[in-house]
């Protein structure tokens, strides 16, 4: 694919996305996230760990937006602080996925036969897994950490993208620029990556976007568990599981960090599936 | 028919042998070896007690021997002896906590199903109505939501706040004074809560499966000959429409199990229900591996089971599949 037609295409879909009413609010939301983690230090109000000890588990307030927790500490900066976690866990957890996924997909469409037999079937045992099973017993091997966590969640969760690149590699390893692309006699390697790949690439952006929604989830329920983001980080996830004691008489603790977490969820489904609208790919 | 179950059956033991090792790699991941756990927090075990047990439990032999012994007693349903202080084997603990969390898991299917596919075909016949837009919202709230948080949210405005609702378990105290159908009720008044939780992230995403099928079913052109040859709107809908939206379908619910077995453990640990998802949290913690790898294996088994019986149904309702 010619530079100058890639570029048009890319408009095509960014023209797309202007007019789709969910694409601009997904898009609003995860730019809000990616400043607000980005911008922490400078808008949050209080240090995320600084105790005060004569204002335990106060409500929102004026000096407090979003109140106190039971250790006197501002429940807004730890939210703030929280967004890079989530946001971290999120672009490496997928990251790490999507680098497997694409590996196997690729080296497994192009090359098929036995090659292609065995990485199926290694996809079909990883699948069969209950999901959360599978990343619990191995954090709790391992561990628990943020590195952790966002390792485990990427190499479980690899599956669906090599699937979908597998697919898209078979469709095109039969098309004329493959075969021109051969025939002077290109090595398989830059005939993969830098041929074939490229033109692969849309079904695996979306499901890269919608992924981030899925590792978000994941972390904080790992953290909620208490085998994620260990405290005193503050992760959304975490607040959460302290705030649940005091769910009864605290309720600012547990509401606003599962808001946050719906919110940037929200805003990553919302903008992956209009991208899966624009770019017109199928991922089922 | 029969040829082709058996045929399914056989090909799901390399998927199964692939699970046993994976579980296994698994537990050995993990630094030190499995008897610390047991063995560090009591002073008064010796240096011989403890190589007595990684005797016992054939800690003292290379891994892949390790692996070929256990595969050995698994293929007699044996996972070994539980490292807790029962000490009790494996498989009794897994078989006395499964009953909740398969009943849990088909009633939540059952949701899925009975109301995903409605809300599907209603948004997809009448696109961009109220009901549309609200299906679509509920649809994008619905697996943007962290169900533990929804399930705390849930439990003080039911339980707490409106005390409609019990919060924990799966029976009241006096359970054992009620009727028999007051028994029924009872549990099932502990259960609505569980199976909503478990089931509001399926039942969005195949709601939006649904309607993304029906309306792809309804450009077709049998669709429009329908239409041409006089058929009601409902006959086509319902009739022509429905049936070949459906297919996929089956084939989703069959690949959201695994994710929906998984979940048990964040529904259990919740709401304190006794089955295999908060055995398992239990086990992880306490690094109990025989339990832990007998665990893993089990539910995989019943992802497994549910593949095969998604697979059936979809050879039954298609007859374009021939199972020769």
């Amino acid at each position: 694919m010619s530079s100058d037609r890639s570029a048009s295409f890319w408009m095509l879909v960014l023209n797309r996305l202007r007019k789709d009413w969910f694409a601009i609010a997904g898009g609003a939301i995860v730019l809000l996230l990616l400043t607000v983690a980005v911008l922490a230090p400078v808008i949050a109000p209080y240090d995320p760990g600084s105790v005060e000890t004569a204002r335990l588990l106060e409500p929102p307030s004026a000096d407090h937006w979003l109140g106190t927790d039971e250790l006197g500490r501002d429940v807004l900066s730890r939210m703030i602080y929280g967004a890079r976690i989530s946001l971290m866990v999120g672009f490496i957890a997928v990251g790490i996925a999507t680098l497997i996924g694409v590996i196997v997909g690729a080296v497994s469409g192009y090359y098929g036969g036995w090659v292609d037999e065995l990485m199926m079937r290694f996809v079909d045992v990883m699948l069969t897994f209950p999901s959360f099973f599978l990343i619990l017993a191995v954090i709790a091997m391992l561990e628990p950490s943020i590195v952790n966590v966002m390792i485990v969640i990427g190499i479980t969760g690899w599956m669906g993208v090599a699937r979908l690149v597998r697919a898209e590699f078979l469709s095109l390893k039969e098309r004329d620029f493959v075969a021109a692309a051969r025939s002077i006699g290109q090595s398989d390697a830059i005939i993969i990556f830098r041929h074939i790949l490229p033109n692969a690439m849309a079904p695996v952006l979306v499901s890269a976007t919608l992924g981030i929604a899925g590792a978000i989830l994941t972390e904080s329920a790992l953290s909620f568990l208490g085998i994620g983001v260990q405290p005193p980080t503050p992760s959304w996830g975490s607040i959460l599981t302290e705030g649940k004691n005091y769910i009864e008489f605290a309720w600012w603790l547990s509401l606003f960090p599962g808001l946050a977490i719906l919110f940037t969820v929200l805003g990553y489904n919302l903008l992956g599936e209009s991208l899966r609208d624009a770019l017109d790919v199928r991922l089922n | 028919m029969l040829n082709y179950v058996i045929r399914r059956l056989l090909l799901m033991m390399p998927t199964m042998l692939g699970i046993t090792i994976i579980s296994f790699a698994v537990i050995h991941l993990a630094p030190g070896e499995p008897i610390d756990q047991m063995t560090n927090l009591n002073p008064k075990i010796s240096a011989a007690a403890k190589q007595k047990m990684r005797k016992m439990y054939n800690l003292d032999k290379p891994i892949p021997v390790q692996y070929m012994l256990w595969l050995k007693r698994f293929v007699k349903l044996d996972f070994g002896r539980s490292f807790s202080p029962d000490a009790r084997a494996v498989i009794d603990k897994i078989t006395e906590r499964i009953p909740i969390t398969i009943l849990i898991n088909v009633l939540s299917l059952a949701i899925i199903f009975v109301l995903s596919i409605p809300i599907g075909v209603l948004s997809a016949i009448h696109p961009n109505s109220w009901f549309d837009k609200g299906g679509t919202l509920f649809v994008f709230l619905g697996f943007s939501t962290p169900g533990f948080w929804l399930a705390l949210l849930l439990m003080i405005l039911f339980g707490v706040v409106l005390g409609w609702l019990p919060i924990s378990g799966i029976r009241s105290i006096n359970y054992y004074q009620f009727s028999d159908f007051g028994k029924v009720v009872d549990v099932a008044r502990h259960l609505i809560l569980p199976v909503l939780i478990s089931s509001i992230t399926s039942l969005a995403f195949l709601s939006r499966i649904t309607r993304q099928n029906m309306l792809e079913v309804v450009r077709q052109d049998y669709i429009t000959t329908a239409m041409a040859k006089g058929c009601s709107a409902r006959a086509v809908y319902y009739r022509h429409a429905l049936r070949n939206a459906l297919l996929p379908i089956v084939t989703i619910i069959g690949f959201s199990i695994p994710g929906l077995i998984g979940g048990s453990v964040i529904t259990e640990s919740i709401f304190s229900i006794p089955g295999m998802g908060q055995l398992f949290y239990a086990s992880v913690m306490s690094r109990d591996y025989p339990l832990v790898m007998g665990i893993l294996v089990i539910g995989s088994a019943l992802t497994l089971i549910g593949n095969l019986v998604a697979d059936i149904s979809y050879a039954l309702a298609d007859p374009r599949i021939k199972y020769e």
